[in-house]
């Protein structure tokens, strides 16, 4: 079961034609789907489409209602490869995952899907993210678009607009027989807003009817001869009818003044931006009214060059929005310009940075430095000629005093005792070459473990370790991989590779039961009973099926010491092959979300129920953090003491710990310190605990009080 | 036409960021504050990077609004510098990172943050004290916001058995930075349906802090201060008669100590006496005499107040003794019941983690027998094989308890054994050392008291904390003689308490060993 529950959220997706719908971006995007007639959707989790696949797993009633088959994808592949269903059949489907990681895998599919074209309107919906919690900013959708020619909408980030490019989508990919992606960016998935829906619809032709009913065409499958004609057909038919729809269809939109001798071209996802910089520049009130042009591409692939021309007509420069590199956008339009002859200055990236995220800031001074260059007239005075700079306190003190807070791992995570036994295995066999893979685990690169040299994509953590296969070598590699990279591209790319290669290297797979960086979606090998879906499959069973001979599964990852001995014995054994380690335990952030509830509900029915906490003592901590360069957990801390005898904060617990017991095992098994006790509270004893309870007491008492008797006690010691 | 460049207040957009720490509850808080404004008239728009792989880092939530004219504003997705109205922080450091992300100004912003601190990793990892200086980022606060309300509302809302996100809306609606009242704040918690009791104390107890801040004077922006240490402890001592008045014989040296060293010294006695007996007391006053006797008025005495302190510390060397005997002490078994929150009704079991190795059995041995064993590795490797593995022991149970009680009952035996006799050597070797140069160096002498420091942990912990000490004491030969040679030391055991291995020392020492070699005098 996902993280987050959009049980109650769902229920939006029924509002009919007229009602309002408030919510947010990614119900808005399902919403879309469903009043578009989609026939059926798949997809891969990962932000920022996470909650888009959690709120569509959610949906499965609504979706089944209206006959919409939904598939939780076992890869972004997999997700592409199912919208061949809309390639002989006029069904609408949808894929969706996140981008750029996420197309990277989807490539292949993409490659064939865009090759043979579609009948039935087909749309990739991606997250691209860029800035705060992105992983690969530096690549771009676009260039995916470009390279297997599919079209790409980039739609202004408001509800009604990004549920009218879901329709527009599905209708250009009918109109040009082309899959259509769509793009969304982060904070337009979750941003919360509204818009007036329609009523849903279902699918004229559904994949039952498809089965029934099985048609095919030579002339759309992927070989030779017929690909040689998709190439040509491409740019002959499929590339002018996308051009004449979006010009048509007025998928791109101006805003502003229609005459002025300057204009601002962007992409629609750049549009509240420029509009904010506009609006502190004085240039724009609240609701957008302008004086500036202003030129909005929704569809930034293909672009319609009679519409920019006629854009530039009569200015004297035009600036171009355009988030990340290579300036695609703006090369084409340099193009377009120079062929036609016409003297409009284009200029982009000269006043907007190359790279990085277009904040507001970078916004403001891109577009003020514009404008300044090329329409000073425009602007008040004040901004022309500021009277004061750099106001503002002085933050260069600051900056070193504010400690860096990178994401880390969760309170009582199962995976800290995993690198907590890696650490100490090297501090007994020394420095190994650690492959790390995409997922939580991956967070060991930070302190305090700092294990991981590279991460080379989704399950393919043992595969990057693959040249590290030496018989010369002294030391093995060691590399991780989670379940989720695991079933998703991890089981033949990296095990089945070092089965077949004889890779003598050290595996370790973290199983936690879910997709867990992701929202803690299921997979193949969760624990749990999931209504729709087939779970329960055992990694270590894959793992012998793919001839692994040397298999070790630690059930329970917490056991620092076995861990750890494990690792030992994976590393030093004389057996050839690769060593693979399955280190399974329930990802806590999950487990709690599960069992908290039902353990609370148990308490106040009277049941008994054993609640383990750790604490420290105060007096025997030294205030080395010795445990803490073993852990990292947020619920242990350091706190003064009120003594000035004492120089050094010692560790303490909060109560947020939930007893995981990590700290004792690594107090144990790097032989820390004494200070760390687990205290079991038995809420709501039996008669037989009670006894025993007043029974040790008395006689602990007994002895407590014969040698408190004997000597001094000071109050506050 | 010039847009309207002032928009009127009806069009004027409110923007209200929040910081906070991956599973604060920045979410809810975020969501609360949407449904404040819609209840009274406004558009509002909130996005966030959602939690997913985000679960300790540092996130933000953005929300803007604007009153409902019937027409759609166009809202940014993310703050901007320079253009934020109110920032929420719900940690201090957060706040400050809003400061040098440009986030806070001082005509517009209203700042928002809770005093607390959650340390980060890079906080807690040093083996001395490497948590970030509070009071700078207060400081730089009270310049950089037009206003700065700050309190600690994780204890507001932790007192109330809640999440922070409550007494931060609290805060908010106390610090009436938004047209909206109370009451509609109340009904948007009330809303939520979930532990809506709870949150609405919170709320209540952190809207009249804001408020009376609010209210306050500017220059008195009343941050809570963290308590001054107290100046001496007056607690009570009871046991027999005869231990009383060995009690009081020390207590009375104490006195006729110099005012300045008094307090230290009797917290170090008290730590000694408890730690051993009375005579321990008095042995730890006799040495601190020596100091004492090399001190003078001028200097203030803080060459014995480091030593009052540091002998205080040589002399409670950690054995498994010691641990044996706080772990079965009457007031550990309360402080343990209080911290869990063990209620009436409720069993408390607790285990102990202990790993014990030839090292701290053999220390646990007479000197003779202790040191045979030491002496012969095979025998000391057959022991330790025996020995050396973790036991986990219930102390709620009877045996697991008598047999600590036992071993913590060896003190009286202590002085006979081996570990002792290493302990009283090694503090010898050092406060000799120290003592040695404080007629020609007081300083240095000091700052080589100030080296018991390093010493600390168990085991292999203990030993290397051990090999740094030795480290940075290597480096007196070179120092001995220079004006800076006390600074030096200062600076080379703050290198040594930044990384676990000492690097940081041992790049330190490097700088040492190329000082000019003529002494600076």
């Amino acid at each position: 079961m996902a993280e987050r529950s959009f049980a109650k959220e769902v229920e939006k997706l029924r509002l009919g034609a007229g009602e309002e719908f408030s919510g947010e971006g990614i119900l808005a995007i399902t919403k879309a789907l469903l009043q578009c007639g989609v026939g059926y959707v798949g997809g891969y989790q990962g932000a920022p489409i996470s909650h888009l696949m959690d709120v569509l797993a959610d949906a499965q009633d609504i979706l089944g209602e209206l006959g919409v088959h939904f598939e939780a994808s076992a890869s972004e592949a997999t997700a592409t490869a199912m919208l061949a269903a809309s390639v002989h059949y006029p069904i609408r489907g949808a894929a969706t995952f996140k981008s750029t990681v996420g197309t990277n895998v989807a490539s292949d599919a993409l490659a064939n899907l865009a090759s043979g074209g579609v009948t039935g309107g087909a749309l990739i919906i991606v997250g691209e993210d860029y800035g705060e919690g992105s992983s690969i900013m530096q690549e771009r959708s676009h260039a995916f678009a470009m390279k297997s020619q599919v079209w790409l909408l980039d739609p202004r980030p408001n509800l009604p607009s990004i549920v009218k490019a879901v329709e527009d989508g599905f209708e250009l990919s009918e109109a040009s027989n082309t899959p259509v992606m769509l793009q969304v960016r982060i904070r337009c998935c979750h941003v919360h807003g509204r818009f007036i829906a329609k009523d849903n619809k279902r699918p004229p032709m559904s994949v039952a009817d498809a089965l029934s009913a099985p048609r095919r065409d030579t002339g759309r499958i992927v070989l030779p001869p017929a690909s040689f004609l998709h190439e040509k057909e491409k740019v002959a038919k499929r590339w002018p009818a996308a051009v004449d729809f979006i010009r048509e269809r007025k998928i791109n939109e101006f805003f502003g003044s229609d005459h002025g001798s300057v204009g601002i071209v962007m992409q629609g996802g750049m549009y509240n931006s420029v509009v904010r910089a506009l609006q502190r520049l004085g240039l724009a009130e609240t609701y957008g009214e302008t004086d500036v042009p202003l030129y909005v591409l929704n569809a930034v692939y293909p672009l319609v060059d009679d519409e920019f021309l006629a854009f530039c007509e009569g200015k004297q420069a035009v600036l171009v929005v355009e988030e990340g590199q290579p300036n695609y956008i703006e090369q084409a339009f340099a193009a377009m310009l120079h062929k036609a002859g016409r003297g409009t200055k284009l200029v982009g990236k000269e006043h907007l940075p190359m790279a990085g995220e277009y904040t507001g800031q970078v916004m403001l001074d891109g577009i003020g430095s514009f404008l300044r260059a090329y329409a000073p007239h425009l602007l008040p005075g004040e901004v022309r000629a500021p009277n004061k700079l750099g106001k503002g306190v002085d933050t260069a003190d600051l900056i070193n005093v504010v400690p860096g807070r990178p994401p880390g791992f969760c309170v009582g995570c199962p995976e800290r005792p995993i690198f907590a036994a890696t650490k100490l295995v090297e501090q007994e066999l020394g420095k190994h070459h650690i492959a790390s893979d995409i997922g939580c685990h991956l967070f060991s690169i930070m302190p305090p473990f700092e294990l991981g040299a590279t991460t080379m994509g989704y399950g393919l953590g043992p595969a990057s370790a693959s040249a590290f296969n030496s018989p010369d070598a002294k030391r093995r590699s060691i590399s991780f991989v989670g379940d989720g990279g695991f079933w998703h591209n991890g089981l033949t790319s990296s095990i089945g590779n070092a089965v077949f290669n004889k890779n003598d290297g050290v595996i370790v797979i973290v199983d936690n039961f879910y997709s867990a960086a992701t929202g803690g979606q299921d997979i193949l090998s969760s624990r749990a009973s999931n209504r729709t879906k087939s779970t329960k499959h055992p990694i270590t069973e894959a793992v012998k099926g793919m001839g692994v001979r040397w298999l070790r599964h630690i059930d329970r990852t917490y056991d620092v010491g076995k861990m750890q001995a494990t690792l030992r014995e994976a590393l030093t054994t004389d057996e050839k092959g690769p060593k693979v380690i399955v280190a399974s335990s329930e990802c806590m952030l999950n487990r709690q979300r599960r069992e908290k509830p039902l353990v609370d509900k148990a308490i106040k029915a009277g049941e008994r129920i054993v609640k383990p906490k750790f604490g420290v003592d105060e007096d025997i901590c030294t205030g080395d953090h010795a445990c803490m360069r073993l852990s990292g957990c947020p619920s242990l801390s350091v706190k003064s003491l009120d003594d000035p005898l004492r120089d050094d904060p010692v560790a303490s617990i909060d109560q947020n710990c939930v007893g995981c017991g990590n700290c004792g095992e690594v107090a144990d098994a790097a032989v820390l310190c004494p200070s760390f006790y687990r205290a079991d509270v038995v809420h709501n004893p039996g008669r037989w605990d009670r006894f025993l309870e007043s029974a040790r007491r008395a006689a602990i008492g007994l002895l407590q009080r014969r040698r408190e008797n004997r000597r001094l006690m000071f109050a506050d010691a | 036409m010039r847009p309207n460049v002032g928009a009127s207040d009806d069009e004027r957009v409110i923007k209200l960021a929040v910081l906070a720490v991956g599973g604060q509850g920045g979410g809810v808080l975020a969501d609360w504050i949407t449904d404040v404004a819609e209840r009274n008239g406004y558009i509002a728009q909130s996005t966030s990077v959602a939690g997913v792989a985000q679960r300790t880092g540092a996130t933000i939530y953005y929300i803007e609004m604007a009153r409902d004219t019937g027409r759609l504003p166009v809202f940014a997705l993310s703050p901007s510098q320079g253009d934020v109205d109110i920032l929420i922080a719900a940690e201090l450091m957060e706040a400050g990172r809003a400061i040098i992300r440009g986030f806070v100004t001082p005509e517009r912003t209203t700042l928002i943050a809770s005093s607390h601190r959650i340390a980060a990793v890079s906080e807690k990892i040093e083996p001395g004290d490497g948590r970030a200086s509070s009071q700078k980022v207060h400081a730089t606060a009270e310049a950089a916001a037009k206003r700065f309300i700050a309190f600690d509302m994780e204890k507001i809302a932790a007192e109330n058995g809640t999440m922070i996100s409550a007494s931060l809306l609290g805060a908010l609606a106390g610090s009436d930075t938004l047209p909206f009242t109370r009451e509609s704040y109340e009904q948007a918690i009330g809303a939520g349906g979930r532990g809506v009791k709870a949150s609405l104390a919170a709320f209540g107890a952190a809207y009249d802090r804001a408020r009376g801040i609010a209210a306050a004077p500017t220059g008195d922006k009343a941050i809570a201060k963290p308590a001054a240490p107290e100046a001496r402890s007056t607690a009570k001592v009871s046991g027999p008669e005869t231990l009383l008045k060995g009690w009081q014989e020390l207590a009375a040296r104490v006195g006729a100590l110099p005012e300045p060293v008094r307090a230290m010294a009797e917290r170090g006695l008290k730590k000694v006496v408890d730690y051993q007996d009375i005579a321990y007391g008095g042995e730890y006053l006799n040495r601190l005499d020596k100091a004492v006797a090399l001190d003078s008025a001028e200097h203030g005495y803080v060459l014995s107040v480091a030593a009052a302190k540091h002998l205080a510390n040589a002399l409670c060397y950690d054995d498994m003794i010691r641990v044996a005997d706080l772990k079965t002490r009457s007031t550990r078994d309360r402080r343990v019941r209080k911290e869990v929150g063990v209620k009436e009704g409720s069993v408390l079991q607790v285990t102990e983690y202990f790993h014990p190795r030839i090292e701290e059995f053999c220390g646990t041995l007479p000197v003779g027998i202790g040191s045979y064993i030491e002496s012969r590795p095979k025998l000391a490797a057959f022991l330790d094989r025996r020995i050396n593995r973790g036991r986990h022991i219930r102390t709620d149970s009877f045996t697991g308890f008598a047999m600590l009680w036992f071993i913590g009952g060896l003190r009286r035996w202590r002085r006979r054994l081996l570990r002792h006799k290493v302990e009283v050597e090694h503090l010898e070797r050092w406060y000799e050392l120290a003592l040695a140069h404080a007629r020609e160096d007081y300083a240095l002498c000091t700052e080589i008291l100030n080296c018991r420091r390093l010493i600390k942990g168990y085991s292999d912990t203990h030993a290397r904390a051990q090999s740094k000490f030795d480290r940075v004491l290597s480096a007196l030969p070179m120092l001995e003689g220079r004006e800076d040679a006390a600074d030096w030391i200062r600076r080379l055991r703050e290198a040594a308490l930044k990384d676990e291995k000492g690097d940081m020392l041992d790049g330190a020492l490097k700088t040492v060993a190329t000082l000019d070699d003529s002494p600076i005098l």
